[in-house]
């Protein structure tokens, strides 16, 4: 069982946006909702591996930019009527921290 | 304690109405569903393949009784209500099961209509409305030969043909002298009649009913001429009468149908009504696609949103036998007011009239050939002018200058193998499978689940031909308003004029205002809200990066492995070596793995890595490049040819002229990308006829012409007039680009734009108007001042949007 990790405040993050964790086994997307909820998803649309960390965040739903399949953040479920799943990360925000379990 | 509701009749547009308000409030109500038919909810509409031995009945089920266990809803079917208690609020069935409501949703369809002639019920004589009709039909067939159809309408022609496929001999008997004469007129309904009589099937016109002959089982059919014929099953299919039993019985006020108002609510306010046992503003319906739309807007008011109103439905329809294609739609009789263009080429079986009044479309009637059916329906309900297009309206929205897709336009004899889509690879098997098995009815049904038509859109017109000889109707434009997304009921216009009245400067401000259903909206209108408000606003409104397309937010587009392109503008085409050395320099320094000529007339380095981008857009600005837009709904580029600078039949300075449009034009934020060109000479070696504004120099001065594009439809240019100096070149530039960034749809491009509201609307305000012209002009330059930076310049220097170029952390 891997911790979680600190990666940075919660304002690093733009509101309906997203920011980018390198790690040895591939990005990690960090999303930001207009409440201020965080998730955390494989930078890779199941789709054709397009960096859901650059679509467009709406609700608590990603647009992947390259050919708009919409992911759910919560479990990175995509919306029917395609099909697939990215993986999901655990987050936690702690005093305007916020951690991902890698 | 969730609310009540009840819906009598389990058919297609009380069930549609439930799926509706299950989208958007879930949780209101327990629901309660009486259905006099034995099954969940089946697709009427595909009763007639169901006949015609094409499909199985499973495969028509659109709702099957999972679903309604899936949704908590308590389906109690093979029982008719016989009485709604209004005080009480309950509904009784015929064996007693009674429910409460505190609102009830009346969907109980329609009955044929049976001529009351003596032996209409004879054993054998049957209507052709349900499931049970079916079987009694494929019975028949299995024991009998004769069977004789009474009335050459859609219902009747798709019962005859279904029957004659289950190898019955067929005679079809009509009252009028042409078939379908509520759908067509009398040379497509000849055409209709030789090509089913081809095909095996019999007629007799001008025939009326007078007897049906037989004891224990019908055994011939008389008519008043004398005339008697034998038969074994004579199907009934003259007509439908609005089922109004339940309601008058309950004293809710009906006319031929229940009469609804706009917000499909009875006369009782907790009763409403929807599908073909309605009457609103006059009308019933027996075609689904207005019944859809009720559905919806029933929905909505059951949901207490309180938004949306019905205004009633233009309809068309195709005939669903297989191997015929047909269309009709609105007035295609006409009247004396009226005039039509005809095409007729009766070897190739091809046949369309155009109904023409006041310039507008106001019907159609196509047999043969109905690609362009869904256009002229589009150009109907929408009362597009169509006096330019008047010349090549016949001949199809594809003879509008566009040289566009492979040829194919017969979708009846498209084999199942043949690709439709070339942009995701769907072939027309795939697609009528989808709709069939999966339930779809509309253009966008299928593009989610087929991925037809979702990408280029080349070949809409196709697949909702597709849609419509499947399903036997147009489902794909059901809506004549269309709603922006399905954040919203408003549509594009609603919400500019929204923009400018209530000064709304960000697309927060939009979805507050205008009570978006989502939170944030979505990917699709997002960026619109977000441009209308900057081109209404470009003094006040706030850019919100998070509302544009990655490759606007971050200036350079995304490449299929996530890396990005860098173009640096290159005005007017024209470079230098210094230019040259720099995109040289940056190339090595950065290791771009390839240097391409772009069709635009500038280099384009592929590949780059995103954190490398601001690194690059510094040693580019330090030689003085800026941004090329390669990536925007915005100013692309402005080709140019050699001109009078060099060649030897320019007429005017083209590259010069070229630079200096530029200059003036770039940075501006569009509704779509805008492409402009100079030509030096008529010869138009910049290919200015194909761009947004193109400029061709003659030796008078120059031609303006406008809404070209190259692309996935080609479309040539129209003229807009002629000028006689530079100047004006620039005024009248400024002002239609104005004009389109004031008006268009988001994502709709010059040449759609200039086809939904005619040219000689901009030319009335670009060209005839004067003061118009320089107020537009005026509004372009001043909303230029803001926007003319370099966004590659302000993304070098300093934090601005700094995020959005380095990850938030490494993990090793
Ligand atoms: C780079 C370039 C191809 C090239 O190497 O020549 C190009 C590349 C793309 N074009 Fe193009 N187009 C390029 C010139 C053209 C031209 C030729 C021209 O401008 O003279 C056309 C036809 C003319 C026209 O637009 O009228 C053209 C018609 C399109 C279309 C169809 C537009 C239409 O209205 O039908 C699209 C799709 C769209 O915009 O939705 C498109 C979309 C694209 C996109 C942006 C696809 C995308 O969304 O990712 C491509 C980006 C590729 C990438 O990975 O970077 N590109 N594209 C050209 C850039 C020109 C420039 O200097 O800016
Ligand atoms: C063979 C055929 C082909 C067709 N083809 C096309 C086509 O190509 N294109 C097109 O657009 N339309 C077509 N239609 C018409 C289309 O099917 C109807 O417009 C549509 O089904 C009407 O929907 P509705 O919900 O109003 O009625 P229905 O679908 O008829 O549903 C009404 C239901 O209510 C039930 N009911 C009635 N009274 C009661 C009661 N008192 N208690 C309980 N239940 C009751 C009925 O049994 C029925 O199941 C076709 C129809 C038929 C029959
Ligand atoms: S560059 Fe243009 S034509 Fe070429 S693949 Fe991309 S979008 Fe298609
Ligand atoms: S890669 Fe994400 S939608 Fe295609």
């Amino acid at each position: 069982m891997t911790h979680f990790i600190e990666v940075g405040k919660l304002e690093d993050i733009p509101q309906l946006g997203s920011r980018v964790i390198s790690t040895v086994a591939g990005d990690v997307a960090v999303f930001r909702t207009s409440d201020d909820e965080v998730f955390a998803l494989k930078d890779s649309c199941p789709h054709q591996g397009g960096p859901l960390s650059q679509g467009i965040v709406h609700g608590k739903k990603v647009t992947c930019p390259l050919h708009n399949w919409v992911i759910q953040l919560e479990d990175g479920e995509v919306i029917a009527p395609d099909e697939g799943c990215a993986a999901k990360y655990p987050v936690k925000v702690e005093n305007n921290i916020v951690f991902v379990q890698l | 304690m969730k609310e009540k509701l009840v819906l009598v009749g389990n058919g297609m547009a009380g069930v549609r109405t439930l799926e509706e308000l299950l989208k958007i409030a879930p949780e209101k109500y327990d629901i309660t569903v009486f259905g006099a038919e034995p099954y969940g909810n089946y697709n009427r509409i595909l009763l007639s393949p169901v006949l015609a031995g094409e499909k199985s009945l499973d495969e028509i089920m659109l709702n099957d009784e999972q679903w309604y266990k899936d949704n908590d809803i308590a389906l109690i079917k093979g029982k008719k209500v016989v009485g709604i208690d209004r005080k009480k609020k309950t509904v009784t069935s015929e064996d007693g099961t009674t429910s409460s409501y505190d609102r009830l949703l009346l969907s109980t369809g329609s009955n044929p209509f049976m001529i009351p002639i003596p032996g209409i019920d004879t054993p054998g004589v049957i209507s052709f409305r349900d499931v049970y009709d079916v079987d009694q039909m494929l019975d028949a067939s299995k024991k009998h030969k004769h069977a004789v159809v009474i009335g050459g309408g859609l219902l009747g022609l798709e019962a005859a043909n279904g029957l004659m496929l289950q190898g019955m001999h067929v005679t079809v008997v009509h009252l009028s002298d042409t078939l379908m004469d509520r759908q067509m007129d009398s040379v497509s309904g000849n055409m209709l009649k030789t090509s089913l009589e081809q095909r095996g099937l019999q007629f007799l016109m001008e025939h009326s009913t007078e007897a049906i002959i037989g004891d224990d089982r019908v055994t011939a059919v008389r008519f008043k001429n004398g005339v008697e014929i034998a038969a074994d099953i004579v199907v009934m299919a003259v007509g439908i009468q609005p089922n109004i039993a339940l309601a008058e019985s309950a004293g809710i006020y009906s006319e031929r149908g229940i009469v609804v108002d706009d917000t499909m609510q009875t006369y009782d306010p907790t009763i409403y009504a929807v599908g073909e046992c309605v009457q609103h503003r006059g009308s019933t319906y027996g075609l689904v696609a207005p019944l859809f739309e009720q559905a919806k807007v029933c929905a909505n008011h059951l949901a207490e949103y309180g938004i949306g109103r019905y205004q009633g439905s233009v309809t068309s329809t195709k005939l669903k036998v297989t191997g015929i294609d047909l269309f009709s739609a609105g007035d295609f009789n006409g009247d004396e007011h009226s005039e039509e263009l005809v095409m007729k080429d009766v070897s190739r079986g091809i046949y369309k009239k155009i109904v023409i009044k006041d310039n507008k479309i106001s019907g159609a009637v196509m047999y043969g050939d109905t690609v362009d059916g869904a256009w002229y329906f589009q150009l109907l309900r929408d009362e597009t002018d169509i006096s330019d297009i008047r010349d090549n309206l016949l001949f199809g929205q594809a003879h509008l200058g566009d040289s566009g897709h492979g040829g194919h336009n017969l979708a009846s004899q498209m084999s199942d193998a043949t690709e439709v889509c070339g942009c995701n690879g769907v072939c027309k098997g795939e697609i009528t499978k989808a709709i069939t098995t999966k339930g779809l009815f509309t253009l966008d049904d299928v593009r989610a689940h087929t991925k037809a038509s979702a990408s280029c859109g080349s070949c809409t017109g196709l697949v909702e031909q597709i849609i419509a000889s499947t399903l036997g109707g147009d489902y794909s434009a059901a809506s004549n308003v269309k709603s922006i997304c399905k954040c919203t009921e408003h549509t594009h216009e609603e919400i500019q004029t929204a923009v400018k009245a209530h000064k709304l400067t960000s697309y927060r401000a939009v979805i507050k205002h205008m009570d978006w259903n989502t939170p944030d909206g979505c990917h699709a209108c997002r960026p619109a809200l977000n441009y209308y408000a900057l081109a209404a606003w470009p003094a006040e409104a706030v850019d919100d990066p998070q509302s544009r397309y990655i490759n606007e937010r971050v200036h350079a587009n995304i490449q299929k492995d996530g890396t990005y392109s860098v173009v640096p503008r290159i005005w007017g085409g024209v470079t230098n070596p210094k230019e040259l050395r720099a995109i040289a320099d940056v190339a090595d320094k950065y290791k771009v793995p390839t240097v391409k000529i772009t069709g635009g007339q500038r280099i384009d380095l592929l590949g780059v890595k995103k954190q490398d981008l601001p690194l690059m857009w510094k040693d580019l600005n330090d030689s003085g490049m800026v941004s090329g837009h390669a990536y925007g709904k915005s100013l692309r580029t402005v080709k140019t040819c050699v001109g009078k600078e060099h060649c030897r039949f320019g007429t005017q300075y083209s590259m010069a002229l070229g630079i200096k449009i530029e200059q003036l034009t770039w940075g501006s934020w569009m509704p779509h990308k805008y492409k402009i060109a100079v030509s030096g000479c008529p010869r138009n070696c910049a290919e200015a006829t194909i761009k947004d504004f193109g400029v061709v120099a003659v030796d008078s001065g120059y031609e303006l012409h406008v809404g070209g594009n190259g692309g996935i439809k080609v479309r040539a240019t129209d003229l807009l007039c002629k000028v006689t100096s530079e100047e004006e070149v620039i005024e009248y530039c400024n002002a239609f680009t104005q004009m389109y960034r004031e008006q268009a749809h988001y994502l709709e491009r010059t040449a759609p734009w200039i086809e939904r509201v005619g040219l000689s609307y901009v030319k009335a305000h670009v060209v005839e108007d004067q003061a118009n012209r320089k107020k537009l002009s005026q509004r372009f330059i001043e909303s230029q001042s803001y926007v003319q930076k370099d966004p590659w310049a302000e993304r070098t220097t300093g934090d601005f949007q700094k995020h959005q170029f380095v990850t938030l952390k490494e993990v090793s």
